[in-house]
């Protein structure tokens, strides 16, 4: 079927398959920061906006983005490395094959949370797994980046 | 020094931040065969009968191969320098299958569709065998790998008739006669689990032939150059005529350092002449790779009047599952890495055995057996330490080894470097040990209770993993460091781009890093065995001195001076300023001087010209440790048994920090994967043999709600055969949660827990008991 949407501000009409999901749709499309880590929607590493709200990728139909906007990390590139700087002047991005999910969740935490200390930072990125870092580094990152001590 | 010790950012850290193309999948090429896998429903099983006749039959399938289309030559994936001690017990398809999931069929096709439609119309008999999966009973049941041309290169005391993979005793001393003189004995079981590398890339791989012919597989992977050696023997090709190259790794942690996917794809290729690619998904990358050995171990430890360690045993039964990758080596580890610290002992006995089993293989983690004994010899150590009314923090400071020192079976070899004891003294000023040690009430219904372990781990395997290094002074003035080694999200490509601008006086961004590419990277076993700063770093160190040592004689050429006359800063050689001024005035050479960028641009450009490189290798006859003392402070709920990890501090003794940021991250993962065994993380089967944790669902791995406060520190040494003092990090910082937390819940609550992971239950089962006594 085909669809229309607003992929990372542009106009796209894409052909997918009923059973098909966002996060392959993108990829196909040549949005390779859009990769999966897991088949049961745990991981967080799909995560991309629908209409500026963070979705896993990997558990939405395609279809159902039909007449919405979708935004990767390819789309807030500018915004995605003013984070990515203070992440790795840190040394806190290892493997960084988690690091576009975090860095959709982080952007859309400093949107969205009024208070920003340490337990609900970490609750709000509660669904992105790292295996590399063990989070204390992405932590002071993220503080670094909303410009709170954390606590 | 210029560029080691600095918190210099990771040169891909900007491209792996912000999600650029950088990793396997990002490359495979549009026309790519998709290739799956049929695997076993049984846990061991042999094939009657295999009908591929339909699935052939699928629109868009390219071939489906099985045990009739490979070579029948033995192999082994693990990841270890030739002549691997692992035994050569796997075929790439078997007419046996051993585990639930073993490999029973290939299947390529144009796409995901018609490969799984493929799937589901293979037809398969079983012949079905009872499976052998509690590794306790396994010497006594039918044998797994009854096959004749099983082997390995070593007497490894494989005894297949009994499902042993490997066997080992090492002893010292009469251990008997010095266990009955203690004036105080302790023995324990401990069984620690399998656990999962959970590496958010699983693995993948793709294939091609290039214009020549040759095999080219690009694979998310720790060690190109094993997996050359692999897939050579797998598929009876010469080396020569394959290709191995690694991107960007996402993630490793050892299992990366066991073949996994490469072979198929391989196998694919050459069966069709195309391009192939292969990806595991979650499933399989839990439940047909490799996971950590689950041990039991049996420790005696004693002690005499005075708290010195006399006499100590480890008896270690490991399940290798079914193959035998890494299997006696990560067994020879649990004792390699945990005899050597205390050397106060008059008598040491380590005897092990790995067993077959009919579930996922096992293989190399981080910590590799360490880990095992650790949590085993530590937790015996604080049940000492309490029977004899110390506390465990003096008891080490009295036994550990000391630089300089000896131990029992360690053939006097002096220990290099060691700052452990400083070590234990930071970290019980940083948990708070004098106020919080053993336990302080909380809420009304919880209590807290504080625990510390130590750890070692080697640098590199001594005597057998040997890496090269070449540098290259390139046209433009910029260094080529050429590498066989894997950073997989370490930094290790940084650190070691550290290690050459220090050498060489430059700045390390005048440095480009290329690896791995068996086609034109130097040999390097790979990134595993915590080789990478200490073996690797010590062969780029060389190339970098050999390299500098070419500038200056060219430079001095060029100028026409002695070379013992030169000086170099980096940026020029010129004539040594150290010369009697008068002379150098007379002589005019006080001017002269020639820039890197000229002797660059002037060694490739013109006739008779000669490029400069420098190039070196290293293989270490030491392998020295770095050490972790690990403090854990939890609070534990006394109606439920919840565990709580409320702050961990972890004091590090690596040497030289060569990159203060990198080295601090690598130790807070580390040590989250450490808190995830001691408290989440269990491999676990039905009872015919099916991981049920093959999912994150149900296989739970540390978010970031659950790792509490983790504090890192570093107390430096200086190893003396280290690149400028250095000793490795990557694996010694996992193995202290464990037993820290162990003996945090037991001073909390009195619950001894001994068998990983401590959950909540064990916990609540184990407070009931107490209060029924
Ligand atoms: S891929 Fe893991 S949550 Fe989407
Ligand atoms: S950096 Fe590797 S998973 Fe997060």
């Amino acid at each position: 079927m085909l669809i229309n949407a607003v992929v990372n501000g542009k106009k796209v009409s894409w052909e997918v398959a009923k059973d098909e999901m966002l996060a392959d749709t993108l990829r196909n499309h040549g949005l390779l920061s859009v990769r999966t880590g897991c088949d049961t929607g745990n991981c967080g590493i799909c995560t991309v906006w629908v209409e500026g709200k963070p979705v896993l990728s990997c558990s939405t139909l395609s279809f159902r983005v039909d007449g919405k906007s979708v935004t990767t990390l390819e789309g807030v590139s500018k915004e995605a490395a003013k984070f990515a700087e203070i992440l790795t002047a840190e040394g806190a991005e290892q493997c960084g094959f988690c690091s576009p999910g975090l860095i959709m969740n982080v952007l859309a935490l400093a949107r969205e949370l009024k208070t920003c200390g340490d337990e609900e930072i970490n609750h709000y990125l509660a669904g992105n797994l790292c295996r590399c870092t063990g989070y204390m580094g992405q932590l002071r990152a993220v503080k670094k980046y909303l410009g709170v001590d954390g606590r | 020094m210029r560029s080691v010790g600095k918190a210099a950012k990771k040169i891909d850290g900007m491209a792996l931040a912000t999600g650029k193309p950088s990793y396997t999948e990002d490359m495979v090429p549009a026309n790519a065969l998709v290739v799956k896998i049929l695997r076993s429903p049984h846990a061991f099983a042999k094939i009657r009968s295999v009908d591929t006749s339909r699935a052939e039959r699928v629109e868009g399938v390219e071939c489906i191969l099985t045990y009739r289309d490979v070579p029948r030559v033995r192999f082994t994936l693990a990841g270890q320098s030739y002549p691997e001690p692992s035994p050569y017990d796997r075929l790439i398809l078997d007419p046996v299958v051993r585990y639930v999931g073993d490999e029973v069929a290939v299947v390529a096709a144009r796409d995901d569709k018609a490969a799984a439609e493929a799937l589901r119309k293979i037809r398969v008999e079983y012949e079905i065998y009872p499976p052998i999966l509690d590794f306790e009973q396994a010497q006594n049941g039918g044998a797994i790998h009854p096959e004749e041309n099983l082997s390995c290169n070593f007497p490894i005391g494989l005894q297949a008739e009994k499902n042993v993979a490997s066997s080992q005793t090492i002893e010292a001393g009469d251990f008997s006669g010095e266990l009955a003189a203690c004036a105080a004995v302790v023995e324990e079981t401990y069984y620690t689990q399998a656990q999962a590398h959970a590496m958010m890339e699983t693995y993948r791989a793709f294939s091609y032939l290039d214009s020549q012919g040759r095999l080219v597989v690009v694979t998310s992977t720790q060690i190109p150059f094993h997996v050359r050696r692999q897939l050579a023997r797998a598929l009876q090709l010469p080396a020569g005529k394959i290709r191995v190259i690694k991107p960007r790794i996402g993630g490793g942690f050892g299992g990366k350092q066991t073949g996994a996917v490469e072979v198929f794809a391989a196998l694919v290729t050459l069966k069709t002449g195309k391009p192939a690619r292969i990806v595991y998904d979650r499933r399989e990358t839990f439940s047909c790779t490799t996971s950590r050995h689950a041990m039991r171990l049996k420790v005696r430890m004693g002690a005499d009047t005075e708290g010195y360690i006399r006499a100590l045993e480890i008896v270690t039964l490991s399940d290798t599952g079914a193959y035998g990758e890494h299997a006696p080596t990560v067994l020879g580890c649990v004792g390699e890495y945990t005899l050597p610290l205390y050397n106060k002992t008059r008598a040491l006995r380590f005897s092990g055995r790995a067993v077959y089993t009919n579930k996922t293989p096992a293989g190399a983690l981080r910590g590799y057996g360490a880990t095992q004994g650790t949590f085993a010899v530590e937790s015996t150590l604080n049940k000492l330490a309490e029977k004899m009314n110390l506390d465990p923090t003096e008891m080490r400071l009295k036994n550990i080894i000391k630089e300089g020192e000896t131990y029992l079976t360690g053939k006097g070899v002096p220990l290099g470097s060691s700052s452990l004891g400083r070590c234990i003294e930071k970290g019980k000023e940083l948990i708070g040990w004098q106020e919080k040690f053993p336990r302080r009430e909380a809420a009304s219904n919880k209590v807290r209770g504080v625990g510390m372990a130590v750890a070692m781990q080697g640098s590199g395997i001594a005597n057998i993993d040997t890496a090269s290094a070449e540098l290259r002074l390139n046209d433009d003035g910029n260094i080529t460091l050429l590498l066989g080694s894997t950073d997989m999200g370490t930094g290790s490509d940084t650190i070691l781009a550290q290690m050459a601008a220090e050498v060489l006086r430059i700045s390390p961004e005048k440095i480009i890093v290329h690896a791995a590419d068996t086609d034109v990277s130097p040999y390097d076993p790979g990134s595993y065995a915590s080789s990478t700063t200490y073996v690797t770093g010590n062969a780029v160190l060389r190339a970098a001195e050999d390299l500098k040592q070419k500038i200056i004689a060219r430079g001095a050429a060029f100028l026409e001076i002695d070379p013992e006359e030169a000086e170099y800063d980096g940026e020029t050689v010129k004539e040594a300023a150290g010369k009697d001024p008068a002379t150098a005035a007379l002589e005019g050479s006080g001017e002269k001087g020639i820039t890197l960028a000229k002797i660059a641009e002037q060694s490739v450009l013109g006739i008779g010209r000669h490029q400069l490189t420098g190039q070196a290798t290293f293989g270490g006859e030491v392998s020295p440790p770095p050490f972790v003392a690990g403090f854990a402070e939890v609070e534990v709920d006394k109606e439920t048994g919840k565990v709580e990890l409320v702050d961990y501090v972890a004091v590090v003794d690596c040497g030289t920090v060569i990159n203060p940021n990198l080295a601090r991250i690598q130790a807070e993962g580390g040590i989250a994967q450490g808190i995830g065994m001691a408290l989440y993380e269990d491999v676990k089967y039905s009872e015919k043999g099916k991981m049920q944790t093959d999912t994150f669902m149900q296989y739970k791995i540390p978010g970031r709600e659950d790792v509490g406060r983790v504090r890192i520190a570093f107390e430096e040494s200086y190893e003396p055969t280290g690149p400028f003092g250095a000793k490795s990090i990557g694996e010694v910082v996992i193995n202290t949660p464990p037993p820290a937390i162990a003996q945090a819940v037991y001073n909390a609550v009195g619950v001894r827990v001994t068998d990983l992971p401590i959950t909540a239950e064990k916990v609540f089962m184990g407070m009931r008991e107490i209060v029924h006594k």
